[in-house]
């Protein structure tokens, strides 16, 4: 009796590992076969035969890749637009004592804790008062004001733990403050930039709920995947999600294996 | 950038800096001679590295101005100074690797072939093999070697070094102190070192300059500072003084004063005040100046000699010497070290004793201030 339980004791952090591991990615490997099914009805939800039907027509569903494209695009400048004035939000925060810091340091992460259907629904009542148009512009808007308090949220972190004892060695070795922001107080601050930029990426590409409400006759990629649901899920769907976990998964390998080399060299 | 301005001394005039109602230094004026290694010493909030931060450029003076030779630079900001500092915690540039920290200042200022001099720097340091390495890759000692060869790659005018050894264990400090010694004297530049460690501004700077709330108390070598304190400040942070509270008899050339019925004698010439008949005096003495006998050999004592009575009440064994405590009618508590030439077996706690001392060895001080300013001893990491 006492041997399973001593092996099971040894490799428990294994065995719990592993079984995180598979309750995380269960989803995607489940995304990733029925991507190569073939169904019979309109739906893909019970497994027919293997078929890369899908695979080698990505783009055969109609409007789905444009719905892609626009997602792609407003996930890009979202996150440029919100990492730049994110940026600049946290260096003001730490930095420098002004009227309302305190207010706009907790207002800030008001968008966190809000709920999401709450902040959609007020801000179509503000789009439609002001009298914009709902589309691309609006949808921005939203996806912008929504990843900025995450981009606040890590670039401080970053920027608090900061010496601000770099900064003036920087100016007492001849650099200017143009310099010393290029030189020791950007590259300083990246990893916590980065981080915000990936984020704010994740989040206004998959964004559904504030999307829905503000998007007026303009349809991205989740607003697709949930109208075609209603009618049926062509396989290109999962295509589509199967790409994008890949590329996800390789984009992270590749980080790792560039720092792990960096590493060695320095040895 | 060091060569149009080459020489001079570090000149301030009546600088002195406020922060809204609290006064971090107060109007001083300070010559720091070209090539000297200068020591600012004191406790934590004195005022030295506010100092210090003027003549670097990081702190802007609220009056007066600082001037390198014959530049004024009391307004430029520090990336226009031919000046660098060496921080408290070394700042170094956590992102890039100890070759680019050092060619930081020489690529600022637009230097292109910066390799030759780096390699000769980081010789100067021996840090050879750690130069592709990040800075948090290295022991603290190292960090520091990294610091000062990042300063000094810029031939400055002025080094300013900000506690630099604060991080160091005690081994390696003394060693970095000698080590820093080495190099200033071989570089021949000013250094200006603040630390609130005397024992490192006495072994290093050639002229030490001793600060307490905001002010220069006294300004001198070390071994004058040391033999002539002129406040109680200065005898308490420097070493230890033994001051006992006296009545002047007579002044003159030779003081003679009495304290309980003690009568004793010091040079008119070593008194910091001018004694008055009458009047009171604080009266010094450096412990090691003591000599120590059994009560029952007074009489081998020379004639001449400051003697004062006591009982032995605390002794402690130092190795190379032993210091005791002795209660007597004078000052409570009398701090007498003892070489240990010869030990005498029978200087024990509760041992009544003579000490004496020769009379050119006592000092004298106003008797109008604290008597125990400065005898807290500092905290670490001010």
């Amino acid at each position: 009796m006492s041997a399973p339980l001593g092996w099971l004791r040894r490799h428990l952090v294994v065995i719990a590992g592993l079984a995180t591991l598979a309750y995380l990615t269960l989803p995607n490997v489940v995304v990733t076969v029925f991507s190569f099914n073939n169904p019979t009805g309109r739906f893909n939800y019970a497994w027919q035969e293997f078929s890369l039907e899908a695979w080698k027509d990505p783009c055969g569903v109609a409007d789905m890749c444009g719905s892609l494209s626009l997602s792609l695009q407003i996930a890009l400048w979202s996150t440029i637009g919100a990492t730049v004035l994110g940026t600049m939000i946290a260096f003001a925060l730490v930095r420098y004592r002004f009227r309302a810091r305190g207010a706009v340091n907790s207002l800030i992460f008001l968008p966190m804790a809000m709920p999401e259907i709450v902040m959609a629904a007020s801000l179509l009542a503000l789009f439609l008062n002001m009298g914009i148009e709902l589309g691309f512009w609006t949808i921005l808007i939203a996806h912008v004001m929504f990843c900025l308090s995450f981009v606040v949220a890590a670039v401080k972190a970053r920027v608090l733990s900061m010496d601000p004892r770099l900064e003036e060695a920087a100016r007492d070795l001849y650099a200017g403050p143009v310099q010393t922001f290029l030189r020791v107080t950007l590259p300083i601050a990246a990893p916590g930039i980065a981080a915000g930029a990936l984020l704010s990426f994740a989040l206004s590409f998959d964004d559904f709920i504030i999307t829905n409400f503000n998007s007026g006759n303009t349809v991205t990629f989740p607003m697709f995947v949930w109208g075609s649901a209603q009618r049926g899920t062509p396989v290109q769907i999962n295509v589509i999600g199967t790409a994008m976990f890949v590329i996800a998964v390789l984009v992270v390998l590749a980080g790792q294996v560039v720092s792990s080399r960096r590493q060695k060299q320095k040895h | 950038m060091t060569d149009k301005t080459a020489g001079g001394d570090v000149r301030l005039t009546g600088i002195s800096k406020h922060y809204g109602s609290f006064t971090a230094v107060h109007p001083l004026d300070l010559t720091i001679p070209q090539g000297s290694f200068f020591a600012l010493l004191g406790a934590s909030g004195c005022g030295k590295t506010t100092t210090l931060r003027m003549i670097a450029g990081l702190e802007e003076p609220s009056t007066g101005t600082v001037r390198l030779g014959e530049q004024e630079v009391t307004h430029l900001p520090p990336y226009k100074r031919p000046v660098n500092t060496v921080f408290q915690s070394y700042a170094l540039f956590p992102h890039m690797d100890i070759f680019e920290n050092i060619a930081f200042g020489l690529r600022r200022r637009g230097i292109k072939s910066v390799k030759k001099q780096v390699d000769e720097m980081i010789e100067l340091v021996q840090l050879g093999e750690h130069a592709r390495k990040k800075p948090h890759q290295l022991s603290g000692g190292q960090q520091q070697r990294v610091a000062v060869a990042r300063a000094l790659i810029n031939h400055p005018q002025v080094l300013l070094l900000d506690e630099p050894l604060g991080a160091l264990d005690l081994k390696l400090r003394r060693q970095m102190q000698l080590e820093l010694k080495r190099i200033q004297t071989e570089v021949g530049i000013t250094f200006v070192h603040v630390t609130h460690d005397q024992e490192e501004a006495m072994t290093m700077a050639d002229t030490v300059a001793v600060m307490n709330g905001g002010r220069v108390e006294q300004l001198g070598a070390p071994a004058d500072l040391y033999e002539n304190p002129r406040t109680t400040f200065v005898a308490n942070f420097l070493g230890t003084s033994n001051l006992i509270e006296a009545a002047v008899e007579s002044a003159g050339d030779q003081v003679v004063v009495s304290a309980a019925g003690t009568t004793l004698r010091l040079p008119g010439a070593r008194c910091s005040t001018t004694p008055r008949t009458g009047g009171k005096l604080l009266v010094g003495v450096r412990p090691e100046k003591l000599s120590l006998v059994p009560a029952d050999e007074e009489h081998t004592i020379a004639a001449g000699r400051n003697k004062v009575t006591g009982r032995i009440t605390a002794s402690s064994f130092i190795g190379v010497s032993t210091q005791f405590v002795v209660d007597s009618p004078v000052c409570a508590e009398l701090e007498v070290y003892v070489q240990n030439i010869e030990r005498d077996a029978r200087l024990t706690p509760g041992t009544e004793v003579v000490l004496h001392w020769n009379p050119e060895h006592t000092f004298g001080l106003d008797a109008a201030q604290d008597i125990d300013a400065g005898t807290e001893t500092v905290e670490e990491g001010a």
